[in-house]
């Protein structure tokens, strides 16, 4: 995964709670085998309706938006079935920060093994970017190593991260390379649960 | 004897490869379940980098999510089929075994694990689904992972995990007649939110769970996610061993004798401490009807929907009446359907077949609705059939389907189409969750029978004619 530590961008306000994966990225785009290209049906029936063409209702469409790398959103972002495919559209479609006042757990973790950077706020601050990013461009600055995050007034916000999750997203790191060097514990276990 | 322990804390420290204070745990995964949907990724995953499946016989794969419930020889859907194949090439490559679509294994992976003995006590169980919290009924620690884990549990049969604080979900007292666990379960997503069990592992403890079957306590730890929980527990009893007793996987003899009393020691101590404690009585629980787009949006059948005047969330409770076609207040046995649906991962298995089956014989699904049953395995069909189950709901008109996933994510062609609206025994009522547009009530098989039959949501317990029947 492509490691993050700053990064600034538009943000796209989701005014909406519990969005759940099925919204993210609806059931019948999931039969693919590949990780890539789901991009291209982030928020399917949100963005688009029966006839395939955009939704004028649904602000995601609305060009001020194009662009956007930071997703605001209601509380318990991410509700719902396992599907890493959430996390792959929102990657693809270009969001490489989620602030929500709360995750879903299994959607927290699967963003973060796609290189995307889930902050939890207030929910009182996510409100207040909330309604200036729905009336104007708005953009944040995240700095992951100092866990802060600049707005353009200056103030600045710190959010919570756990350290490993953090160390792992600033340098991109590869699971599985790391747990392999626990193989001998692994098999000791093993041996054990036998015996 | 030491300090009384939860039974998730006796789980989780018997797992635990690695450790650190303060740091996520490495946890050792005794049994992954595969299927067709979040796993390729992962294969392809391993191939990338030279990487082999650790162990194939601690993993077990089955087609559930795509496959077709009727006319199984022809796939229409190539994509689907490309799924499939995708995973019977990945099982052969890795010898992984492999139920597949014509195997008399083959079902939804939450009603097989079980259903083979393969799901036991005091294991941890994963599988890339969330409901694999399914499984907790018997005292495993189940969870749900996204497909990067399916791949990391493949090559290494671990898992880093942070470890989640416990919740004590008692439910005190007794279900009244003709309340079931689906009932109890929506009930309690009712009464404290969709995030109530957000960072908690859920044990549900009390009179009213210990009365249930383990089919109805795995309809229970089934819904654990639709509050947000890692997983949902129950403590293992007789019920639990009763169950186990001669499945496919389980030990036989003394051998089976000596596992079932380590399963029972893995209960709940007496006075042992969760960090936090919820309480709901059972007696008050009604049968429930969701009315909105997620599993808390749920009301005794007798009400109505919510006056906008009443809520703190009017914006929400607007928008999701507007999505279902529904006014504010109004009266739930008033709302007519035209799908019924009686399957999925919560209401799938025999006892729920045959409670249905209680209500419909002899009746006739109403002109105006569309309704099938969808078995939860090959095993469960071919009991039902025995029994003379299919009989029962064929000549209701019912549809008898094979075994799958089908209608309660329509990713096959069980599909509700735009505008319907389905009595449906399955998990989610998210919007679109059974097709773009469609509207989903979650019940009980029991409710969801008797609204095929009257064509709109009527009180099971009084409706006409029906004779309730115990088991």
């Amino acid at each position: 995964m492509e490691a993050i530590n700053k990064h600034e961008g538009k943000v796209y306000p989701l005014n909406r709670t519990n969005v759940d994966t099925d919204q993210i990225i609806p059931k019948q785009f999931l039969k693919r085998i590949e990780r890539s290209g789901f991009g291209q049906f982030l928020f399917f029936h949100w963005r688009f309706d029966d006839e395939g063409m955009k939704r004028a209702d649904f602000s995601l469409n609305q060009p001020e938006y194009d662009g956007a790398s930071i997703l605001l959103a209601g509380e318990n972002f991410g509700c719902g079935s396992s599907r890493e495919h959430a996390p792959w559209a929102l990657l693809d479609y270009g969001f490489r920060v989620i602030i929500a006042p709360s995750f879903a757990d299994i959607f927290y973790n699967n963003a973060l093994k796609n290189g995307i950077l889930p902050i939890a706020l207030e929910e009182e601050q996510v409100q207040q970017w909330m309604e200036q990013a729905e009336q104007k461009h708005f953009t944040l600055a995240v700095h992951l190593e100092n866990q802060e995050i600049t707005a353009p007034d200056g103030s600045v916000v710190s959010f919570d991260i756990p350290a490993h999750q953090k160390d792992k997203l600033l340098h991109g790191l590869d699971d599985i390379a790391l747990t392999l060097t626990y193989q001998d514990q692994i098999e000791a276990y093993e041996r054990r649960m036998q015996g | 004897m030491g300090k009384p322990e939860t039974l998730f804390s006796k789980v989780w420290k018997k797992h635990v490869v690695h450790g650190e204070e303060g740091k996520p745990n490495l946890l050792y995964i005794d049994l992954h379940l595969v299927h067709e949907v979040t796993s390729p990724q992962a294969f392809e995953g391993l191939r990338m980098n030279n990487r082999k499946v650790r162990r194939p016989d601690r993993t077990f794969a089955t087609v559930d999510h795509n496959v077709p419930t009727r006319n199984r020889d022809v796939i229409k859907d190539k994509i689907a089929k490309k799924q499939m194949e995708t995973l019977k090439a990945n099982c052969a490559e890795n010898d992984i075994p492999l139920a597949d679509m014509h195997h008399p294994d083959q079902g939804i992976v939450h009603v097989i694990g079980p259903e083979l003995g393969l799901t036991q006590p005091g294991k941890t169980i994963v599988c890339g689904d969330s409901h694999t919290s399914t499984h907790g009924a018997f005292g495993a620690l189940a969870f749900g992972i996204g497909t990067s884990e399916v791949e990391h549990v493949l090559a290494t049969q671990t898992l880093w995990q942070d470890c989640p604080k416990t919740m004590n979900v008692k439910v005190e007292g007794e279900l009244g007649a003709g309340v079931t666990a689906k009932d109890l379960i929506l009930a309690i997503i009712g009464k404290f939110g969709v995030r109530f069990g957000t960072g908690y592992v859920l044990e549900y403890t009390g009179e009213a769970i210990r009365k249930l079957s383990m089919e109805e306590r795995m309809t229970v730890c089934n819904m654990s996610i639709e509050a947000g929980a890692r997983a949902g527990m129950i403590s293992p009893d007789e019920t639990t061993i009763s169950y186990l007793k001669g499945r496919r996987h389980v030990p036989v003899g003394a051998d089976f004798d000596e596992l079932a009393q380590e399963w029972l020691a893995l209960a709940t101590d007496e006075g042992a401490v969760f960090d936090a404690t919820v309480t709901i009585d059972a007696a008050t629980v009604e049968p429930q009807v969701t009315w909105g787009t997620n599993p808390s949006m749920c009301v005794p059948v007798n009400s109505t929907t919510p006056a906008l005047a009443d809520t703190s969330y009017p914006e929400d409770v607007q928008r999701a009446l507007d999505y279902m076609g529904l006014e504010e207040s109004q009266a739930i046995t008033s709302i007519e359907i035209d799908h019924v649906f009686i399957g999925s991962c919560t209401n799938s298995r025999l006892g729920d077949l045959r409670k249905a089956a209680a209500i419909v014989r002899g009746k006739q699904v109403n002109p105006g609705v569309r309704a099938i049953v969808v078995p939860g395995s090959f095993l469960v069909k071919m009991k039902a059939e025995e029994e003379g189950l299919d009989q029962i709901f064929t000549q209701a008109g019912f549809e008898w389907r094979d075994a799958g996933c089908s209608m309660c994510l329509a990713m096959n062609d069980d599909v509700v189409p735009a505008g319907g609206r389905c009595a449906s025994t399955s998990n989610r009522n998210f919007e679109g969750r059974q097709g773009n547009g469609a509207r989903t009530h979650l019940v009980s098989p029991e409710m969801a029978a008797a609204a095929a039959i009257a064509g709109h949501f009527v009180d099971v317990r009084t409706y006409a004619g029906n004779v309730l029947q115990e088991g």
